[in-house]
């Protein structure tokens, strides 16, 4: 019995994303003693590499249709079919999200999104993921034949556990798409915040959009990711793409520095999972201060440019 | 144009998350609801923008008991024509997903929308399985969205950026922050939204293929270390050392 994992290059090359999901599926494989099969766009000499992280084989496939979720659905499902897998493992980013849905229709099978670990197959397959927020965890279980799981960032730890494969490339003709791609725009130069180890993040307390510079310098110093708190979203200080919470992007970096950001259980609830927060605020009363490893009470407008000049300092040290 | 959303509910974002009969259920004493942010917000305001442009009505569905009135109600008076329950408790994504393909499955939506997930479970599913199960085009995570001559065009978040797809109608759609402003019901809203047809009917049995068998809460964590303001270099001294996150 087969597990196939699907992975996404984008401009044919592979993230951390997807080398995790090859372990993982590498360690399911072992666990229900079967085969690793990857399914990818990646051209085949850069596909055959993720027999390093445990495929035993590769099928690869060139196609200008990613975009296309009915697309990338139908050319997982012939994968599948062809290596009669009964476990298929994709990665939680936006593209395993908008996937994940239709080809649990399409093969029949259970899914879970956003497995936090290795499923458990003593007595039926479970697997854990964060709920209520990342508040709680919970156990499921799945009752179907077929099973897809998508797994969360730091699922499963990398490991070089095998030797380069040859890719065979999988006969796509006759999957067509039904949505056309007018255009991609990616933000060049900058870890997307679901990817990002480092995060300096930012609140009210800054009183403005003009004094953002002070936490462009300190995430430029470590090389992190910016982020902000909802109402400063809202109010266009800060673009969409930066509001972290309940209701913006959820995330779990190594590192999450929290500057004049109140703590409030909203935008927690998308930021506790962070490894470690640091919390700079002046009101030694913050909420926030409850969920921090470290903590600083003081006027972020002296704190912040200080700590940069300390890191500065550490860096060329 | 014949819009449905899909609306669901999830517990008021300050609620106390808890479990009772040895962890195995959800704790929902003293627990208020809300409609689900992304559904509130988003999905069902963009639907409200397009029928203001375009013409013609929109439908909220949701499958749940008869408690889930309360959000239905709101959603009408949001600006909702008329609205439809599936009596039934939502289960699972997939169940879900399967009551509304079949209520829309003879009605012609051309375009149903959904969050992009709940805050809740967060599972993010059932847009991409109703898709599926009406073989139409599915397009996810969408921060704008044009109709225009029965087609659309969206604009779907993805990491670091974003992708600008289009597609003819009928479509599937999932949206997230930035598609539409939050409104919020006036007095005369509340009011119509009385009167508004709220169907009732009743589920399809459909499989879960998965349950929760059990919660567990994460660990607590061990308190805050406080550095002093005037002494940053012992606080990346401790983020390098001691967390090894420098
Ligand atoms: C349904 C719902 C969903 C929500 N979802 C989210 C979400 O996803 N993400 C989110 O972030 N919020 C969310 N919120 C909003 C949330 O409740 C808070 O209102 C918000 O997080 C507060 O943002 P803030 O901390 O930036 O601002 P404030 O609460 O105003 O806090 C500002 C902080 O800055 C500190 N400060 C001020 N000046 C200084 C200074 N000079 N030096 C140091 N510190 C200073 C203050 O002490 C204060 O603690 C949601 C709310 C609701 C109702």
């Amino acid at each position: 019995m087969s597990v196939l994992v699907f992975v996404e290059a984008i401009n044919n090359q592979y993230k951390k994303a997807a080398f995790e999901a090859v372990c993982y599926g590498a360690k399911v494989a072992e666990m229900t003693q079967g085969d690793c099969v990857v399914v990818t766009n990646g051209s085949a000499d850069v596909a055959g590499e993720l027999g390093k992280y445990g495929a035993n084989k590769v099928l690869s496939f060139q196609s200008d249709n990613m975009h296309d979720t009915a697309f990338v659905t139908q050319a997982i499902a012939k994968a599948y079919e062809q290596c009669g897998a009964k476990q298929l493992v994709l990665c939680d980013n936006s593209r395993g999200k908008s996937i994940a849905g239709r080809l649990a229709i399409k093969l029949g099978a259970g899914v879970v999104t956003g497995a936090e670990s290795l499923p458990s197959t003593d007595g039926g397959m479970t697997v854990q993921r964060g709920v209520f927020s990342g508040k709680a965890l919970a156990t499921y279980a799945y009752s179907s034949d077929n099973n897809i799981i998508s797994i969360s960032r730091n699922a499963t730890p990398i490991v070089e556990s095998g030797s380069a494969v040859t890719a065979e490339s999988l006969d796509i003709s006759g999957i067509s798409a039904a949505t056309q791609l007018v255009e991609v725009k990616r933000v060049e130069g900058t870890i997307p915040l679901p990817e990002a180890e480092l995060v300096v993040s930012a609140g009210r307390g800054m009183k403005g959009p003009e004094n953002w510079g002070i936490i462009d310098d300190l995430a430029d110093v470590i090389g992190a990711t910016t982020a902000c708190s909802r109402p400063v979203s809202d109010t266009g200080w800060r673009p969409h793409h930066e509001h972290v919470g309940q209701t913006g992007i959820a995330i779990k970096p190594n590192l999450y520095i929290a500057i004049g950001i109140s703590g409030a259980i909203q935008h927690l609830a998308g930021v506790n999972s962070s490894k470690t927060i640091v919390v700079i605020n002046k009101d030694p009363e913050a909420p926030f201060f409850k969920a921090a490893d470290y903590g600083v009470v003081g006027d972020l407008f002296d704190v912040v440019p200080r700590l940069t000049e300390s890191i500065k300092k550490f860096k060329s040290a | 144009m014949n819009l449905l959303v899909c609306i669901s509910k999830t517990p008021e974002t300050t609620s106390k998350i808890g479990f009772t009969d040895n962890n195995t259920t959800f704790a929902t004493d003293g627990v208020q609801y809300i409609m689900n942010p992304y559904d509130e917000w988003y999905a069902l305001v963009k639907a409200l923008e397009v029928k203001e442009a375009l013409g013609g009505t929109v439908t909220v569905i949701n499958v749940g008991p008869a408690a889930n009135d309360v959000i239905i109600r709101k959603a009408l008076a949001i600006g909702a024509d008329e609205a439809v329950r599936v009596d039934a408790e939502p289960k699972s994504a997939v169940f879900v997903a399967q009551q509304i393909a079949a209520y829309a499955k003879d009605k012609a939506y051309d375009m149903i929308l959904t969050g992009k997930e709940t805050i809740d479970y967060s599972g993010g599913l059932v847009g991409g399985m109703v898709a599926e199960l009406m073989g139409t085009p599915f397009m996810s995570f969408v921060s704008n969205l044009d109709v225009a001559d029965g087609k659309v065009t969206a604009t779907c978040d993805i990491e670091g950026g974003v992708e600008v797809i289009s597609a003819s109608l009928p479509v599937v759609v999932s949206a997230s922050k930035g598609l539409a402003e939050q409104r919020i019901p006036n007095m005369r809203g509340i009011m119509m939204a009385k009167r508004k047809p709220l169907n009732v009917v009743e589920a399809q049995s459909a499989d879960d293929h998965v349950s929760i068998k059990g919660y567990t809460l994460p660990a607590e964590k061990s308190g805050v270390k406080l550095v002093d303001a005037e002494n940053m270099d012992e606080l990346v001294r401790l983020l390098h050392e001691e967390a090894k996150a420098l």
